[in-house]
């Protein structure tokens, strides 16, 4: 029982961590960006990639199978160009997660960015500071704890994905099974045992994240 | 607005969710992914011998359904695309013995999307490079799996294509991605494509170990046993017959 809940526990923490990665390289940039710019139909981007958080899972795959599938228009470009297919593998579930955790990064981020006090930039670029220096060594420090917060959902929210994997990277055993597929799985086949099994370890796993990420986000005075 | 009567009126609000409004009796029916088309109109033809009962219904794969079932889910009628889902629901005394029977057959059949150039011509060639990826039911929990399942194990194949395999939900989730073109081919049954879906070709038909065999029953203890009977004598009937051969359904 251990074997087959150690392979879909691993996958689970390795599409979540390429998921998170993902949701905060991309995350960052968005909230910096949307954060600093003015422009027009700020709120409605705004909406828009909050949209992934609110939408039913379902509305979502289906959304992924129609750009991601192998007739979509970003798949198809992928498999005519570089022969790469997402359906049905490791890397689709990360797309799907990585999708479904951007607003949980986007969200905390543009927070943490407009909390940062514009005087205390201003006050290091008048001691000569460039605008690279500025971020890095003024407004990211300030702002970290909510980016580090914002990561924290999101690795927990693309752990826990479900629905919208589901449609984009099925259920594959081995492949693309993860903690939550597998205990669908196991109690749709009245393994009733390896079902108990899968949401402790879920369960414990998760506590584990929650006690560390507590520690890490305490405030250090 | 104070604390008390909002709690007032949160707990009425739950209390109209919980409790059933009191009107003509309605029943459940939990059928099999396969049955979905050709029972939602045969549900409307009884309703219309009786409009004063609604019938409800529940689709997806057979497995799924009786572990709904035996979890207490409130159904009245069981259906299946299989003989082994039902033995078990018998086995854990679920549903009324006697009302037990075969109402349907079926055929197994691969089909492919209508553009494929591939052209298959027996089993063997699904273990085929221009073959990448297969959809079938996950055999743990869709009987269409089971029997495919069965019909590649003996020709020694399925350990070969395993890793070719999609493990879909239900029967209709396979039929929908080979539509798609997101695989190259899949496990569904005859009836399944008898609507001549311009999407999917059929490609060859598995001949089976067992026959396929729908069988029908009256699930326990719901209250709504006569109600339940009278609908499983329908699909018995000639009018639910008819409806069923012209969804692409064998008589039993």
């Amino acid at each position: 029982m251990l074997a087959e809940a150690l392979l879909p526990l691993l996958l689970t923490l390795k599409v979540a961590a390429w998921a998170t990665l993902a949701a905060m390289l991309v995350g960052v940039a968005l909230a910096l960006w949307m954060a600093r710019c003015r422009f027009r139909g700020r709120e409605i981007l705004d909406a828009v990639l909050t949209l992934p958080m609110v939408m039913p899972p379902t509305v979502l795959g289906y959304y992924l199978i129609v750009v991601i599938g192998r007739n979509g228009w970003m798949g198809h470009w992928l498999w005519e160009s570089f022969g790469v297919n997402l359906m049905f593998t490791w890397q689709g579930a990360v797309f799907a997660a990585a999708i479904v955790a951007l607003p949980l990064v986007f969200k905390g981020t543009r927070a943490a960015f407009e909390a940062v006090d514009s005087q205390t930039e201003n006050a290091a670029r008048t001691l000569g500071v460039s605008e690279v220096g500025v971020f890095f060594r003024v407004t990211l420090p300030l702002a970290w704890r909510g980016i580090l917060a914002g990561g924290m959902l999101a690795f927990a929210r693309a752990m826990g994905e479900f629905g919208a994997t589901l449609m984009v990277a099925g259920n594959l055993p081995g492949r693309t099974q993860t903690l939550s597929l597998a205990v669908y799985d196991a109690v749709q086949a009245g393994q009733d045992d390896l079902a108990n099994f899968l949401v402790v370890l879920t369960s414990v796993v998760c506590v584990v994240i929650l006690v560390a990420s507590g520690r890490l986000l305490k405030p250090k005075y | 607005m104070k604390l008390p009567t909002l709690a007032i009126w949160i707990l009425s609000g739950a209390t109209a969710l919980v409790v059933p409004p009191a009107c003509g009796a309605d029943i459940v029916v939990s059928a099999a992914s396969s049955l979905t088309n050709a029972f939602s109109e045969i549900g409307k033809a009884f309703e219309k011998t009786k409009p004063e009962h609604k019938v409800l219904f529940s689709f997806g794969a057979s497995g799924s359904l009786l572990q709904q079932i035996s979890r207490g889910a409130p159904v009245d009628v069981f259906a299946s695309a299989d003989q082994e889902t039902m033995d078990r629901a018998q086995k854990q005394n679920l549903i009324v013995v006697e009302t037990r029977r075969n109402f349907a057959s079926n055929k197994l059949v691969v089909v492919v999307p209508a553009g494929a150039k591939a052209n298959l011509v027996e089993l063997n060639e699904l273990a085929s490079t221009s073959i990448q990826r297969i959809a079938i039911g996950n055999p743990e929990s869709v009987p269409v799996g089971r029997y495919a399942k069965a019909a590649l194990e003996a020709i020694n194949a399925w350990e070969r294509l395993l890793p070719k395999m999609i493990f879909t939900q239900n029967v209709r989730q396979g039929l929908d991605y080979v539509a798609r073109g997101e695989v190259d081919a899949g496990f569904v049954y005859l009836s399944d494509v008898s609507a001549g879906n311009p999407k999917v070709k059929t490609a060859l038909q598995v001949p089976t170990a067992k026959p396929i065999l729908y069988p029908m029953a009256v699930v326990k203890g719901n209250g709504q046993e006569n109600l339940a009977r009278t609908f499983v004598q329908f699909v018995y009937s000639e009018t639910g017959q008819k409806i069923l051969a012209n969804h692409g359904f064998l008589s039993p």
